[in-house]
């Protein structure tokens, strides 16, 4: 793993926010093309995470580096969490695509027919042609996902970081930005790291996981850490790791005081079955 | 109503729709339509201490413009941008209050920055209206693009910029220097409904933001000249028909366009 380009290394990554440790001793690294669920519960620090590399949260300890070294040609690609859109602004899906292009620019914007051919290849890319010319607060929820992406991507980062890009949206659409997700980060090398509480929808497009709970991290192939023994280890009891109809369910042995939205104790919570 | 004396009303009142129509497009995509309220009243008492102190309005505007912009910015850090637009115009009001109150008369001066004078402007006063219209447009340009984005969403401009705050300074100097030139001419207590109302009816009108600016700037400059207009001929005040015709821009906005089904559900 040493020999492939390294996206993304994060060593001894320890952040505290409000006197709280949030993030203790995270390490993992991404390789160029990796497609890798950060997985965990609310408040276990994935949120932290993402915007530590981002660099919106300084580290305690350790570090955080892009690219093996220094930072990346076209930076970072990010999808932020549940962001509102406001149908009132006039702002079509290829306009947010354009500002992913040159939003951080200064000075007007002049129409260029390269500029324009990236945007559409862009919307092309992730399946938003049809709705390019739409204002983008008035799409659906997986329609704006795809907005957001392509604004993400239209710099062709090296890495892309996703936060929670799969709450609020329903069954297909899930299904249909992680495929998309998995053959753009395929396509054109960037690494992936798509911050997630349910791990389902992605159990077969990761490479890797990266399981947080109270800020503690492992690090894997999927079927390496999503494991009774490395689980229960990491959350520092037992917990069970139960395979229901394809779906992995992960569940405390007894009763706990603190909770685990990762943790169920109800697990048909967790597999409903679509 | 085109004689020569009514020539700087219609070059300020014209520099003023430019500036207001424009800065109104982004104060209603950053949904800030209570600062743009906030700094031109705000600033007002400025007007009053320099009457008071026998000096240029404007120099006391300016100054008070400034001091809101860094209030409302260093307030928003532990609050939301309107507790800090409502603090800050609480407090200027109060210092305004006890500025009238020392100066002994109600000024008639007083009553043109409220509501607005745009007979009798003078020369110098058009040059200096044309230099701050130059530099807010000219910031505007400048950071447009950045704006929008930010617009869109803060943690987006984040991303893209490292930190997204500085945008917030740009932004609310840009609004400070477009009350300043356009209290006097306006008022500061109509400042606002220029800014809001042609820029939120044309943003129903179209999806592209480039073009939405453009006819915000458009229906502003149709508001200032009617307004100018129609208080020509019937003695009334320039200031009600800047607020009457923005608020029936805004309506009109509301009741056709592509967002007005979504924002009346």
């Amino acid at each position: 793993m040493s020999q492939a380009a390294a996206a993304l290394t994060v060593a001894g990554a320890c952040v505290t926010l409000g006197g709280r440790p949030v993030l203790r001793e995270v390490n993992f690294s991404l390789t160029a093309g990796e497609f890798c669920g950060l997985i965990g519960s609310n408040g276990s620090g994935k949120t932290t995470l993402l915007r530590a590399i981002l660099g919106f949260v300084p580290l305690d300890q350790g570090r955080i580096e892009l690219g093996g070294q220094g930072t990346l040609p076209g930076g970072i690609g990010y999808v932020p969490q549940k962001i509102e859109l406001d149908p009132g602004l006039p702002l079509r899906a290829r306009d947010v695509v354009a500002l992913g292009l040159d939003g951080a620019r200064l000075g007007p914007a002049l129409p260029s027919r390269s500029r324009a051919e990236r945007v559409e290849q862009m919307l092309a890319a992730v399946g938003a042609s049809e709705f390019a010319d739409r204002r983008v607060g008035l799409l659906s929820g997986g329609q704006q996902q795809r907005v957001l992406v392509a604004h993400a991507l239209v710099r062709r980062p090296r890495l892309l970081l996703l936060d929670e890009p799969l709450a609020n949206l329903d069954v297909r659409s899930t299904a249909e930005i992680v495929a998309l997700l998995r053959r753009l980060s395929r396509q054109s090398g960037t690494a992936v790291l798509l911050s997630a509480h349910d791990m389902n929808p992605l159990l077969g497009a990761m490479d890797r996981v990266v399981y947080l709970a109270s800020g503690a991290a492992v690090a894997g192939k999927a079927d390496e850490v999503v494991r009774t023994e490395v689980l229960s280890s990491l959350y520092g009891y037992h917990v069970d790791v139960v395979r229901v109809h394809g779906r992995v369910v992960v569940v405390a042995a007894e009763a706990r005081e603190e909770s685990h939205a990762a943790v169920e104790r109800d697990p048909v919570h967790t597999a409903p079955v679509p | 109503m085109f004689a020569p004396f009514m020539a700087h009303a219609w070059i300020v009142a014209t520099l003023v729709a430019l500036v207001a129509g424009a800065v109104g497009f982004f104060v209603v995509a950053r949904r800030a339509a209570f600062a743009a309220h906030a700094l031109p009243l705000g600033a007002f008492p400025g007007a009053a201490a320099a009457g008071l102190l026998g000096v240029n309005p404007l120099l006391g505007l300016t100054l008070f413009a400034a001091l809101g912009v860094i209030a409302i910015t260093q307030l928003q850090r532990g609050e939301r941008r309107e507790v800090a637009s409502a603090l800050w115009l609480a407090l200027s009001l109060a210092v305004g209050t006890l500025l009238l109150s020392l100066s002994g008369q109600y000024a008639q001066g007083l009553y043109g920055l409220l509501f607005g004078e745009v007979l009798g402007i003078s020369a110098r006063q058009v040059l200096g209206v044309a230099i701050l219209s130059a530099l807010a447009l000219g910031l505007l340009a400048l950071f447009a693009r950045p704006l929008l984005l930010d617009s869109l969403s803060g943690e987006l401009a984040a991303a893209a910029l490292g930190r997204a705050r500085r945008l917030e300074w740009v932004f609310l100097l840009v609004l400070a220097l477009s009350t300043v030139m356009a209290l006097p001419v306006v008022g500061a207590l109509l400042v606002f409904s220029l800014m809001v109302g042609p820029a939120s009816a044309a943003r129903a009108l179209t999806d592209r933001p480039w073009r939405a600016l453009g006819g915000s700037v458009v229906l502003a400059l149709l508001v200032v000249w009617s307004a100018i207009a129609l208080a020509y001929l019937t003695d009334w005040p320039v200031g009600f028909f800047v607020g009457l015709l923005s608020g029936a821009c805004y309506v009109l906005g509301r009741l056709r366009g592509p967002g007005a089904a979504v924002q009346t559900a």
